[in-house]
């Protein structure tokens, strides 16, 4: 889509725009969380739209992109295991590890299937009653209850030979470990739409206080994202710091509550280490000990060396806001969708992809 | 991946526990099973919003279409095929 005309609400788009140009006086960066956000952004054009002194800077808004290569290290692991069925999303098959990716893997022989939903693998436990069935359990808080309710079922059913390998990331701690560097650039958030949907949006109201930053929970389609930084522009320049809610007809300020019953059964908030970020306190979900027959960890009594990234990837400059994909000297050349050297440009939702794909012109 | 569908109800089987309710939805003719147990307000014929097999909110019939119709012109629409 290049041209206004054939956005969903090119009148809105126009509106929008306008109103942007009108309110900002003054040079903002703002942050997207959301890779279906940046996917958007960078493919409907809307970078090259804004006010010359709005700068978008995308987060680590991609579960794909922030999966550590240690825990791509223990899928592999798992994978290899005799008699497992290793089952994932799609989008993690090729995203490399320290020495290869689930897809060379399963071209070497490996048992590995990709799913649509955790559901499924259950269900293929059962269908195998010798096999141990292994899911890999990836994703935000969108993604935690269908885990979660997949270890649960399995446990109603008295399925003992289903277990997941969780390696779930939370954004709130994120956006506080972003706003918390000391060299932080970023002046205010579009907040994950989907996310909320599950999580409400209480939890933001502390962080919006704390670090004197709107945050605005945003959707995802070109006029969504327009009015997300409209509100957050418009705080700024007012000098307001408040929690607003522009995807109002998708997320309602308490969540899901049955989404988030299922989470808190089967999950305890752990820490977690982000590809590219380090280390973040608090910020994923670990499989409770009540449920410790399904975290595929302890099942299987993993113990593997933690590795380290590869060194000529910036992914992590680029999920702090500091740097742009093309700003990274091996974008395009050594690291291309086709051998990536680091998560962002694996995943559609990865912002170095997404600029690769779509921004020819930079 | 955070990417959620909609898509309409067509079948509920109720289940002998709440845990276990699960529909069918269709998604503008692909058709796929679905936990409904996080909506229990979703009535048959309604529009929900489906991530990785599981129903996380309802939503009305109009923005239902309408989102699905950007999801399409995105191309973002793989993971169902």
């Amino acid at each position: 889509m290049k041209y206004i005309s054939e956005y969903r609400d090119p009148q809105l788009v126009k509106k929008y725009l306008h109103e942007l140009f009108r309110v900002t006086t003054r040079p903002w960066t703002l942050m997207e969380i959301c890779g279906g956000q940046t996917h958007s952004l960078v493919k409907n054009g809307l970078l090259d739209m804004l006010p010359p002194q709005i700068n978008m800077v995308h987060g680590p808004g991609c579960p794909v992109c922030v999966t550590s290569v240690s825990v791509l290290d223990e899928a592999l692991w798992l994978a290899q295991q005799p008699d497992v069925i290793f089952c994932s999303f799609g989008d993690m098959l090729r995203v490399p590890g320290s020495s290869q990716s689930l897809l060379h893997a399963k071209a070497a022989g490996a048992d590995v299937r990709i799913l649509y939903s955790p559901l499924e693998a259950v269900q293929l436990a059962v269908d195998n009653p010798t096999k141990e069935v292994v899911f890999f359990a990836v994703g935000f808080e969108t993604t935690a209850p269908a885990n979660a309710l997949s270890v649960v079922q399995a446990a109603a059913r008295g399925v003992t030979n289903y277990s997941i390998l969780a390696s779930h990331v939370l954004v709130p701690p994120a956006m506080e470990a972003i706003l918390g560097d000391p060299d932080n650039l970023i002046d205010g958030f579009l907040a994950a739409g989907h996310v909320c949907t599950i999580m409400g949006t209480t939890e933001y109201d502390p962080i919006a206080a704390k670090y004197k930053v709107p945050i605005v929970v945003t959707g995802f389609e070109p006029a969504d994202l327009l009015q997300g930084i409209l509100m957050t522009v418009t705080q700024l320049e007012k000098g307001t710091y408040k929690v607003e809610n522009q995807y109002a007809r998708m997320v309602a300020r308490e969540g899901n509550a049955m989404a988030m019953k299922a989470i808190h059964e089967v999950f305890d908030v752990s820490d977690r280490m982000w590809r590219g970020i380090g280390s973040i306190p608090e910020s994923g979900y670990e499989v409770k000990a009540a449920y410790s027959q399904y975290n595929a960890r302890l099942k299987f009594n993993i113990q593997l060396p933690v590795r380290e990234e590869d060194p000529d990837c910036i992914s992590g400059d680029i999920m702090r806001g500091h740097k742009k994909p093309v700003q990274c000297p091996a974008f395009g050349n050594r690291c291309k969708p086709e051998h990536p050297l680091g998560a962002p440009m694996v995943s559609s939702e990865g912002a170095c992809a997404a600029y690769y794909q779509y921004k020819s012109s930079v | 991946m955070c990417l959620a569908i909609p898509g309409k109800v067509i079948a509920i089987h109720e289940g002998e526990d709440a845990l276990f309710r699960k529909g069918k939805v269709s998604f503008s003719g692909i058709t796929r099973e679905v936990s409904l147990c996080m909506v229990p307000e979703a009535a048959l014929g309604d529009y929900v919003l489906v991530h990785v097999g599981v129903a996380i909110g309802v939503v009305n019939e109009e923005e239902a279409k309408q989102i699905f119709s950007y999801l399409e012109q995105m191309g973002d629409l793989e993971e169902l095929l």
